[in-house]
């Protein structure tokens, strides 16, 4: 039961990061690999901050705000500067890495001793129970899982809604619409640049937050913590795609989220039945790759078929 | 209202690649004034187009819209000033975007864009009653993707959208070549409207001299960067098609005449 509520809870944590992949990936078809190095970033600068005693909601805003900047480091340098999109998340997530190390002084912090949103969210997970360890639909739970499934449940949601009263604004609309056709919203007077520079900061910010709580729910930063993030977000929101189907606003984040945290379910059961966590990586990356030709090569069959 | 003065544009200067698109193109376009611009392939006419809207920044010369000297301004910027329709149907509209969502980007062309709604409930309401007014049966399908809409329906609506706020000037680049014929004919019927009813100045390029001939108040013809021809006010009046034709048949020989001279020169004295 520990487990599975883990498992939602971090792809809860990490259906952030998925929705921050959804606006560079989705919205404006940029691969951006900035989120490797921001949401270690995010991480990083949090975890920083905790240890010097500041208090977890700025810490975590503090991480938000730092993620939102390497963003715009990677649209100023793909959309000023001309560099391709690719390279330019090469180039800042390389940077990242020696920023990420400056940060923490160190290439771990171990945030257990220190007060986090982890410390507030086993509070609420006391209080809810009425003492540490309770049971849920029978299994025994400790306070500390319930609270935290809670809140990153609260906080996902919370977010969720912005990001879809946010794109149904004439700023989140025009920014949709710069992805969508650029030379239309160009010849209606926005310029894509510049939304693409805004985009990337969002779309990283949030990868940086989602660091920021990852952090503290497993209770350390590791400068080694971000490798590979940015395909476990394009794992959840091609699922996503998938699950819904759909490319309205509302049913693309909720697909998001839902993608991470079924993605997340999968993972945890695949080691339970005894994946090597070595081949991780190597898995999801094969997934991600199965999911992209697939349905180029199903289109190609039902053409043939349809030809026959 | 719209004034080009010597505009120049060359593509992939300095290298084997290069094109003189524009050699110092003039033209005074009047307030409320409907011009068509014709030419054959490569003549400059799209090029022209192109350097009003400010898809590229011209070599030399200056561009003027509503006294505004627009010359350096970006893109997006000009988008203020002026109405577009491309060639491409898709071009014009953001296909995952429904109809109403992309009418609601144009209602705002030029405007800022914060973190009002896109869609409060007056706006659907004047969209849907506009599209209406289009009588292609779309008021049903407002919440659709655009992206499933036919190509002639996509450039109805992006017509729509081009004249939704009042431009200055209306840019129109062949906007009925990638179309059947029947529709075709209705987004010319729909264009003659809108432009009418609003008085638009209108810039409009098409290759096809029925067209040209048809619509609008003047003829402006172009060939190899420049204009050699511009029919106004009376003589405009007279002009059909069949001239147009005869004008081009001109040129093209008087073409091939100095390639064959050259030819000569080139075997008898080198």
């Amino acid at each position: 039961m520990t487990l599975l509520l883990s498992a939602w809870t971090i792809g809860l944590i990490l259906s952030l990061l998925a929705l921050g992949v959804y606006i560079s990936y989705r919205v404006f078809k940029f691969a951006d690999i900035t989120a490797d190095g921001s949401i270690t970033f995010g991480a990083a600068v949090a975890a920083a901050m905790l240890t010097r005693g500041v208090h977890p909601l700025a810490a975590s805003g503090a991480a938000f705000v730092a993620g939102t900047l390497a963003g715009v480091c990677t649209g100023v340098l793909h959309t000023r500067f001309k560099i391709n999109q690719l390279l330019s998340g090469i180039l800042v997530m390389t940077a990242l890495y020696s920023i990420n190390l400056h940060v923490m002084g160190q290439s771990n912090l171990p945030l257990l001793s220190v007060t986090t949103l982890t410390t507030y969210a086993q509070d609420l997970g006391r209080w809810i129970n009425g003492h540490d360890s309770a049971t849920l639909l029978g299994w025994p739970v400790s306070a500390r899982d319930l609270g935290s499934l809670l809140l990153a449940a609260a906080i996902v949601l919370v977010i969720g809604v912005i990001a879809w009263l946010f794109f149904n604004t004439n700023l989140g609309s025009a920014m949709r619409a710069s992805g969508d056709n650029d030379q239309m919203i160009r010849a209606l007077g926005v310029s894509v640049e510049n939304m693409i520079v805004l985009g990337l900061a969002i779309s990283n910010g949030l990868v940086a937050f989602a660091g920021a709580l990852l952090a503290q729910y497993q209770g350390f930063a590791d400068v080694q913590m971000g490798i590979g993030m940015i395909v476990w977000g394009l794992a959840s929101v091609i699922i996503g795609r998938a699950l819904i189907g759909s490319d309205s606003v509302g049913a693309a984040l909720t697909g998001t989220i839902m993608g991470s945290v079924l993605f997340r379910l999968i993972i945890a059961v695949a080691l339970r039945w005894g994946l090597n966590p070595n081949d991780l990586k190597l898995v999801t990356a094969i997934f991600v790759f199965g999911a992209l030709v697939l349905p180029m090569a199903m289109q190609k069959v039902r053409r043939r078929a349809a030809a026959a | 209202m719209l004034q080009l003065r010597e505009l120049r544009k060359t593509f992939f200067a300095g290298t084997p690649n290069q094109v003189r698109a524009l050699r110092g193109v003039s033209l005074q376009i009047d307030e409320g004034s409907f011009v068509t611009v014709i030419g054959m392939n490569g003549s400059g006419k799209s090029t022209l187009l192109n350097a009003v809207a400010g898809s590229f920044i011209v070599d030399g010369g200056a561009i003027a819209i509503a006294e505004r000297d627009v010359t350096r301004w970006p893109e997006h910027r000009r988008a203020a000033l002026i109405g577009r329709v491309f060639q491409n149907p898709f071009s014009g509209t953001a296909p995952t975007m429904t109809v109403s969502e992309n009418l609601a980007l144009a209602a705002r062309r030029g405007l800022g864009r914060g973190l009002g709604n896109l869609l409060p409930a007056r706006l659907q309401n004047e969209i849907r009653d506009r599209v209406a007014t289009l009588n292609m049966q779309l008021e049903s399908r407002m919440h659709n993707p655009i992206g499933t809409l036919s190509g002639g329906q996509r450039q109805a609506l992006t017509l729509l959208m081009a004249t939704w706020r009042r431009p200055e000037i209306l840019l129109l680049d062949e906007h009925t070549a990638a179309l059947d014929p029947k529709s075709a004919d209705q987004i010319v019927r729909l264009t003659e409207t809108i432009v009418s009813q609003h008085r638009l100045t209108t810039l409009m390029v098409t290759h096809s001299m029925q067209q040209a001939a048809t619509l609008g108040d003047r003829i402006v013809m172009m060939n190899q960067g420049v204009v050699f021809a511009d029919y106004a006010g009376a003589q405009r009046k007279h002009v059909r098609a069949d001239d147009l034709v005869r004008r081009f048949d001109e040129i093209r020989r008087d073409e091939q005449l100095d390639a064959a001279a050259a030819e000569m020169l080139r075997e008898n004295y080198v």
